[in-house]
């Protein structure tokens, strides 16, 4: 039993770490988030030139064939570069189709990021609840559906080549392949306080949808995987963020100076950055682990995942306020860095369901029948 | 990154698992009015582990212990969970004085003490604070004077936890006064029944007496009963506290499992409003935060053991550990009191366990250095920020 990163995973890490420190240095995030798709196509084929976006997928569905871990030791360094562009939606939407249906071909063009994908999964009025979805897939003559209705909060839909959207049909939950440039396809941005991953609303007004990946029971665990994975991703990215932060403000307060002092002396100072490192461990611990069993134990993972998520999400969002508090005036300003850093949080807080709603699922997993 | 086990560490939870089913004892609920049957209880508990060779997992084989890793350490602890088996008592002697021996102790007080530790013949306790010296523990005032070959004791210490039942003290006295705080520092190794030694139990505002204010006086400590050199105590003590600090929480998991489970019967039980109190989406909240702090805090566990497994000694990561557990507990306590509801307010619901756990976490914060102490090590010697006093 080994509890850290194995000596490749952290070969693995540490060229993730410096490809993203000299192909996205903030200088390059900074103009990346002032556009509408924060997509730098040089960029973005350098990340899946890696492998990275499927590095956890078969070799068959276009991927390495290395696992979660690794795919969390990239994601938190994506996190703690704040790599701007489409990733998340990518790599969510590769895991999917490649969980759905093995043999369909976007699973490859996906993991090695020929097109770049979406998964539309919410509505408006959904939530992250599975159960509320509505959107309605009516069977067509030719064998197909029809998509009507609407998906909100689709990550990188600004982008997207592709959406891996979920639908109620007859015969239950179905996941179905629909190209954004589809006839009755509609994509609106929907600009987020966080502007390095973009979101958008995806309208479907009678789209033609004949490319289906799963139905039933097989559609609704490639979704339960998939979301367990993309939610992964988003703890690692959590993790990175807060690793970056810490490291910045304790820096800062090893060299302001205040009262002739600098503030690193002060102990309401120093008890702030220790907290911060205690949830920055903490959920390093609940993070690694989460990705561990999500490759050992699969579908059994879930409880791991949402107690990774639950504590991770609470702990990003105090561990930015602390840094943005210690870093005091500076901190609160657009020219600092540390607000790119702060919003990512917020949003990666919220995705996938926040402490509360992972909480709840916990409550029904060990206290309910 | 590989949690799944050696075949080697399978066979040591195989074994574990076996020798558990034909050992462990029937349950028994703490309550604070039968402490004594509960005392009793704990310390057949921990004579059986040790007759079992399950007492000392990474202690070494010649004293007692079974020589395994810290890793073993590790699964001993998530099978003591998962079997719902009692915690282990004395845990100065097993989690700091030990340890201690371990490291800076001469062969001859490896031998005459380990054992002894393990099979729980002998209670610890740990004679550090003083009245004047809390936090600020290097400050203290109690003097020993070289006489021949014995040392000679004069002084007072405080909080001193177990010191009522203890046989022998780890004690740390002043042997020169006129060096800097921390250079005039020695530790003794002594034998509680020695002339001179007064013992005045402090009752706690869990009503229970815990813990006790020593008393020395001119009691004579033989030099060879020293642990580390002259002069040269706080080394010694800080290795004392950086263990107290890594393996206080090691065990805690179990306790703490069982309290979550405990409370989580009584949501299930205790109705309010015309529901469950396990319905209510407010206290679903509070138990399942509890829930996920709580295997948080399991993870962080092994994972610091799987880290001392390659670095050999616990360093200021401990912090963090106490920390959390401490925090943790006093969380988990006030949980219990939401679940409860009005029935909190009563001292003997449910045997009293509630109302004890709450009071009773109180000292979490404060007992084996403060949350501040925890705070300002973190800050100092692991982000390396600079030093406040």
């Amino acid at each position: 039993m080994e509890f850290e990163l194995s000596k490749p995973q952290k070969l693995l890490q540490q060229s993730a770490r410096d490809f993203f420190a000299r192909e996205c240095p903030p200088k390059r995030v900074r103009e990346l988030v002032a556009t509408d798709t924060a997509l730098h196509p040089e960029l973005f084929s350098a990340v899946a030139d890696q492998g990275w976006l499927g590095i956890h997928l078969a070799e068959s569905s276009g991927g390495l064939g290395l696992g979660t871990v690794e795919l969390a030791a990239v994601a938190e360094e994506m996190g703690r570069a704040c790599f701007p562009g489409p990733f998340l939606g990518t790599v969510w939407a590769a895991t999917l189709v490649a969980a759905a249906d093995g043999k369909s071909k976007h699973a490859e063009s996906l993991a090695t990021g020929r097109s770049k994908g979406a998964v539309a999964l919410m509505e408006p009025e959904s939530g992250w609840y599975l159960d509320a979805l509505q959107l309605k897939a009516r069977s067509s003559s030719g064998g197909g559906y029809k998509l009507s209705g609407r998906k909100s909060f689709v990550c990188d839909a600004p982008v997207a080549d592709l959406f891996v959207c979920a639908a109620r049909s007859e015969e239950g939950l179905v996941l179905l392949a629909v190209p954004a440039k589809a006839p009755g396809v509609k994509v609106t941005a929907t600009p987020g306080i966080d502007a390095t991953r973009k979101l958008g609303e995806v309208e479907f007004d009678a789209a033609s949808a004949d490319d289906v990946l799963a139905v039933g029971k097989a559609a609704e665990d490639a979704l339960a995987h998939s979301l367990d994975v993309a939610t992964l991703v988003a703890c690692a990215d959590m993790l990175g963020g807060m690793q970056w932060i810490i490291e910045h403000t304790v820096e800062y307060a090893k060299t302001r100076q205040q009262f002739g002092k600098t503030i690193g002396t002060f102990q309401a100072v120093q008890h702030m950055c220790a907290d911060m490192l205690l949830w920055c461990e903490s959920s390093r611990s609940a993070i690694y682990y989460a990705a561990w069993a999500l490759g050992a134990q699969g579908a059994a993972a879930a409880r791991d995942v949402a107690i990774a998520k639950a504590y991770a999400s609470d702990a990003s969002r105090e561990v930015a306020n602390r840094g943005v508090q210690v870093h005091g005036g500076i901190g609160f300003t657009w020219e600092h860095d540390l607000h790119l850093y702060y919003k990512r949080s917020k949003a990666s807080e919220t995705m996938f369901g926040n402490a509360a709603f992972h909480r709840e699922r916990l409550a029904q997993m060990a206290f309910d029948g | 990154m590989d949690l799944s086990l050696t075949d080697g560490e399978k066979k040591f939870r195989d074994e574990l698992r076996a020798w558990l089913k034909n050992n462990l004892p029937p349950k028994m609920v703490k309550a604070a009015d039968n402490a004594a049957a509960h005392y009793e209880y704990l310390t057949a508990w921990q004579r059986k582990l040790y007759e079992g060779g399950w007492a000392g997992i990474s202690w070494p084989k010649e004293y007692g212990g079974r020589g395994a890793s810290p890793i073993e350490q590790a699964i001993f602890q998530e099978e003591m969970a998962l079997a719902d088996a009692p915690e282990r008592m004395g845990t100065i002697g097993q989690g700091l004085v030990g340890p201690t021996i371990i490291a800076v102790g001469s062969e001859a007080q490896k031998k005459r003490y380990l054992a002894r530790i393990l099979s729980g013949e002998d209670i610890w306790c740990q004679g550090f604070s003083e009245p004047n010296a809390g936090s600020d523990v290097a400050s203290l005032e109690s003097k020993a004077v070289l006489d021949g070959d014995h040392f000679v004791i004069n002084g007072q210490k405080i909080w001193t936890s177990y010191a009522h039942i203890a046989q022998h003290c780890l004690l740390i006295v002043r042997t020169d006064p006129a060096a800097p705080k921390h250079k005039g520092l020695t530790c003794l190794l002594v034998d509680m029944k020695t002339p001179g030694i007064t013992v005045r139990p402090l009752k706690m505002m869990s009503g229970d007496s815990g813990f006790n204010e020593m008393f020395f006086t001119n009691v004579r400590v033989p030099l060879k009963d020293m642990i580390g050199k002259v002069n040269e105590g706080w080394s010694v003590a800080i290795t004392a506290l950086a263990n107290e600090r890594a393996n206080l929480g090691t065990g805690l998991y179990v306790v703490f499992k069982r309290n979550l489970d405990a409370m989580v019967e009584q949501a299930r039980k205790i109705k309010r409003g015309g529901r469950a109190v396990i319905e209510d989406p407010v206290v679903r909240q509070r138990l399942a935060q509890a829930y996920v702090e709580l295997e948080v805090f399991r993870l962080n566990t092994t994972r610091s053991l799987s880290m001392l497994n390659k670095t050999g000694a616990p360093g200021p990561e401990g912090s963090i550990q106490k920390l959390y557990w401490s925090e943790l507990n006093q969380r988990m306590a006030q949980i219990a009191m939401e679940v409860l509801g009005p029935y909190a307010q009563l001292a003997d619901y449910d045997g009293g366990r509630w109302a004890y756990a709450y009071l009773r976490s109180r000292g979490n914060t404060i007992e084996a250095g403060t949350s501040e102490i925890q705070r300002n090590i973190i800050a100092q010697r692991v982000l390396g920020l600079p030093r406040s006093y």
